[in-house]
């Protein structure tokens, strides 16, 4: 199957890769698990702070699904629960104890609560919600994105060793056991691999967000009221193959650090949940004043700490530095000619002579109502009428947002649109809050 | 620079609630954003981390940029049209301009002052940041109206506009009506007098004490005018000096005609530089033109002197009144047209057959494009709930289908 999605942007920054071959390993001495990077998942602690773990052992569970678990990256000693107001766990910390312990799981029987235990399943989204699925109910169909079409992203497939197309195969046979439908692989031109066994195939051209799932998965079978559908990436599907080849559970992952803040973009390979100061020391353009550290890209990442307390978050494969912009105090900014303005909007023309940019991390205006009309439309590819969606979710209107198709977006696939909005106003926020409202409605 | 900066920072704490001047913290807000862009950044987590560099105040900007050659032409058209209503045997190009300056700077002033202070005064109130809509509104209503249009007329209008059109629905944005044509709806059916007929649109006395005079008893009607209160038997069009005008005249804009709207050229300029920057729908535009063609072949081709407009070409009822100026800057303010894209279409069509429609049968109205695009406000959310309906359907066959 070929899809070509005919909308969006592709955002050019300064500081991209070249070379997406890690240039060194980095094996830090402390990691961490983060659950809100875990949308859905009530975090309950299965560990208390000092005691071992191995890689792969549980460290939390979803107090909803106890059966759904998030593990160590590390074998090592639980050094703190660092928890924020209303005593909600904000991360686990581990601390490497040098031993190399690795938990072993029992594979000889692939399903759904082996997933759940080693963590897998929490690295899925069920759409819709976007949320962690909930193992008791049978996907409709699986997705899997083999792409990453966001500003500055690695290619997804460089997270794959030389043996990934067996291990996606037998991750592919596994998880069609545990769908009545198919399991899709969307993939971009760029994928050598060929097809894997047992999935449907499908490749898609286009701008960002052509690598977003939601934006797959609505061009090919649009989720309806009711459904349940698992989405994931290619690096988690080799996981899960790599789980059930080798029996144990594989924290590994190359980071992409990039940006225009970045002296020299690398690619790194290290563990999930690696300290962010690790991976930046000494890489860091700080010439220019404050930087906003994201782990993720400029759409859809968390701005993280350099200091002890900044950790690689999910889904753990890309840095990118920006300036903060804080103190730009730009002059008369509303009329500026400088090409080096970023925007997709010709009300800019001179911006179309720069090839990249280097943007920071301002507003670049101020809050208004929906003026224009329009600009969401071109950054959402999907059937959709995103404005009166909004609108309906901002009203808290059910019968309008379910009307509208609530059920088929998740706030990654407006963050384009939230980037080019004119009013600045937080879609991605908009839709989080409406997704988690009508779920607590529904449900 | 810096040093402006500084002095912003130093006053700011003086606005802020407690200060001294707090009461005016929404128009200190409304400066300080106006000189410097806000340095305010991005959630750290859940938003977008960069944002595009376009903001309302650079779309509004370029707004009032595409309406400068209107404006500047009709500059010079009011002291030129002065000119010939004086009777001048030279028409000399800079007392022209200086006449036609002097004329339109005061109702422009005037607009702003009454509109952006009824504006600061709502933002404070709501404790908001001060909308950038009225920059656009605020050159808009002088252009629209007749010169001879009186300057408390202007204000009163503005501040009904403002107030009853705008703010009690929310402000920029909110508003179902555009806010400048309902400014100009309330003074031409408060006072039609003054604001149609044969005396408003040439102006006749001094401009601030400048220029000369014209004759007492001096009337001169605009081409549609002239139109509508003729017998309908024959289509002269005269200017000012009891001369023939030509489409070319029409189009070039010499004629009598609401300050801003008269040059096709220039209207041609400034849709170029709306779509050229995206900021108006091209599909508006285009469609209204359509429109009024589509329906102004079909009145020529039932002309009848019953209804003298009718005499009139397809072509000629786009150049001639407000058509053109209405379709490039009044039908295509996003907030009061059809904000879906199928939307835009029909929305575009029916304004510009309505403005053909009601200027050509109704003789009571030489002008329709105001009132078209009016009605065509109060439909726009109604073509969008089709529009959106049927994406609703498609979605809810989909989930029966299954």
């Amino acid at each position: 199957m070929r899809i070509k999605i005919n909308k969006g942007l592709d955002i050019s920054l300064k500081g991209g890769l070249t070379d997406y071959a890690p240039a060194r390993t980095v094996m830090p001495s402390v990691c961490a698990v983060t659950p809100d990077d875990f949308p859905g998942f009530v975090p309950k602690p299965a560990v208390r702070e000092g005691d071992s773990v191995k890689v792969g052992s549980v460290v939390l569970f979803d107090k909803l699904h106890p059966e759904v678990k998030l593990v160590s990256p590390m074998s090592g000693k639980v050094k703190a629960i660092v928890r924020g107001e209303r005593r909600k766990i904000e991360r686990v910390v581990i601390e490497a104890d040098g031993t190399d312990e690795v938990l072993r799981y029992d594979v000889s029987k692939p399903s759904v609560q082996l997933l759940a235990e080693a963590g897998l399943l929490a690295r899925m989204r069920r759409r819709p919600f976007d949320i962690v699925p909930d193992p008791a109910v049978r996907p409709r169909d699986i997705f899997v994105t083999a792409f990453d079409s966001a500003p500055l992203a690695m290619p997804l497939t460089a997270q794959l060793g030389p043996d990934a197309p067996a291990v996606l195969a037998r991750a592919v046979k596994a998880l069609s056991t545990m769908t009545d439908g198919k399991v899709y692989i969307s993939h971009n031109a760029d994928w050598t691999l060929g097809d894997i066994p047992g999935a449907e195939m499908v490749e898609v051209t286009g701008k960002h967000p052509a690598g977003n799932v939601g934006v797959q998965i609505a061009n090919i079978a649009p989720v309806n009221k009711g459904d349940n559908l698992w989405a994931l990436d290619v690096a988690t599907l080799y996981k899960i193959g790599r789980l059930l080849a080798d029996g144990v559970y594989d924290p590994a992952t190359v980071v992409a650090v990039v940006g225009p803040r970045v002296l020299n973009p690398v690619a790194i390979k290290t563990i999930e949940g690696a300290p962010i100061a690790d991976l930046t020391a000494g890489n860091l353009d700080t010439s220019h004043g404050t930087l906003r550290v994201i782990s993720g890209n400029v759409l859809t990442g968390t701005a993280v700490s350099t200091a002890d307390d900044g950790f690689l978050r999910y889904p753990y494969r890309q840095i990118t530095v920006i300036d903060e912009g804080d103190h730009a105090d730009e002059f008369l900014g509303w009329a500026s000619l400088s090409p080096s303005k970023l925007s997709a909007s010709r009300a800019l023309p001179f911006s179309r002579l720069r090839k990249a940019f280097s943007p920071d991390a301002r507003i670049q205006g101020g809050q208004r109502a929906m003026i224009m009309s329009g600009q969401y439309d071109k950054m959402v590819p999907m059937d959709i009428m995103t404005e009166y969606l909004l609108k309906a979710i901002i009203a808290r209107n059910i019968d309008d947002m379910e009307a509208l198709g609530i059920y088929e977006i998740a706030p990654e696939d407006v963050a384009l649109a939230e980037f080019a909005d004119t009013s600045k106003l937080p879609l991605q926020k908009i839709v989080r809050d409406g997704l988690d409202y009508l779920r607590k409605e529904i449900e | 620079m810096k040093a402006l900066r500084k002095l912003l920072d130093r006053a700011k704490p003086n606005f802020r609630p407690g200060g001294k001047f707090s009461a005016l913290e929404s128009v200190f807000d409304g400066f300080e954003t106006f000189l410097f862009t806000p340095n305010t950044t991005s959630a750290r987590t859940g938003a977008v981390h960069i944002h595009d560099s376009i903001d309302s105040k650079r779309t509004m900007i370029i707004v009032v940029l595409a309406l400068m050659p209107c404006f500047l032409f009709g500059i010079y058209n009011t002291g030129y049209q002065h000119w010939l209503a004086c009777g001048e045997a030279t028409r000399p190009f800079w007392p022209m301009v200086l006449y036609g300056l002097l004329a339109i700077l005061p109702r422009v002033a005037l607009t702003y002052i009454v509109g952006l202070g009824i504006e600061f005064i709502v933002a404070q109130i709501r404790r908001e940041e001060i909308q950038e809509g009225f920059l656009v509104t605020g050159i808009l209503i002088p252009m629209i109206c007749p010169i001879e249009t009186p300057l408390w007329m202007l204000c009163v209008a503005t501040a009904f506009s403002v107030i009853f059109v705008k703010e009690v629905f929310g402000g920029t944005g909110y508003n179902i009506f555009n806010v400048a044509l309902v400014a100009r709806a309330v003074l031409f059916f408060s006072y039609p007098a003054q604001m149609s007929g044969d005396k408003a649109f040439v102006a006749t006395g001094t401009a601030l004490g400048y220029g000369p005079v014209a004759p007492d008893g001096f009337t001169c009607a605009t081409p549609l005018g002239q139109i509508a209160t003729g017998d309908g038997t024959q289509l002269a069009l005269t200017g000012v000096d009891g001369q023939a005008l030509s489409w070319w005249d029409a189009f070039v804009g010499l004629i009598p005609g609401s300050f801003g709207e008269t040059s096709v050229i220039c209207i041609i300029i400034g849709a170029i530089i709306l779509i050229g920057c995206g900021i108006a729908s091209w599909k508006i535009i285009l469609s209204g033109v359509a429109g009024g063609l589509v329906m102004g072949f079909i009145a020529h081709a039932c002309q009848t002197p019953l209804y003298p407009a009718s005499m009139l070409t397809a072509f000629d009822q786009l150049l001639y009144g407000g058509f053109a100026f209405a379709i490039v800057f009044m039908a295509t303010d996003p907030v009061t047209a059809a904000r879906t894209e199928t939307g835009k279409w029909i929305y575009g069509f029916l304004v510009g057959v309505i403005a053909v429609l009601i200027r050509t049968y109704n003789n009571g109205y030489p002008e329709g494009a105001m009132l078209a695009v009016l009605l065509m406000n109060a439909f726009a959310p109604l073509i969008d709930w089709c529009v959106v309906n049927a994406n609703i359907r498609r979605r809810r066959a989909r989930f029966t289908a299954k």
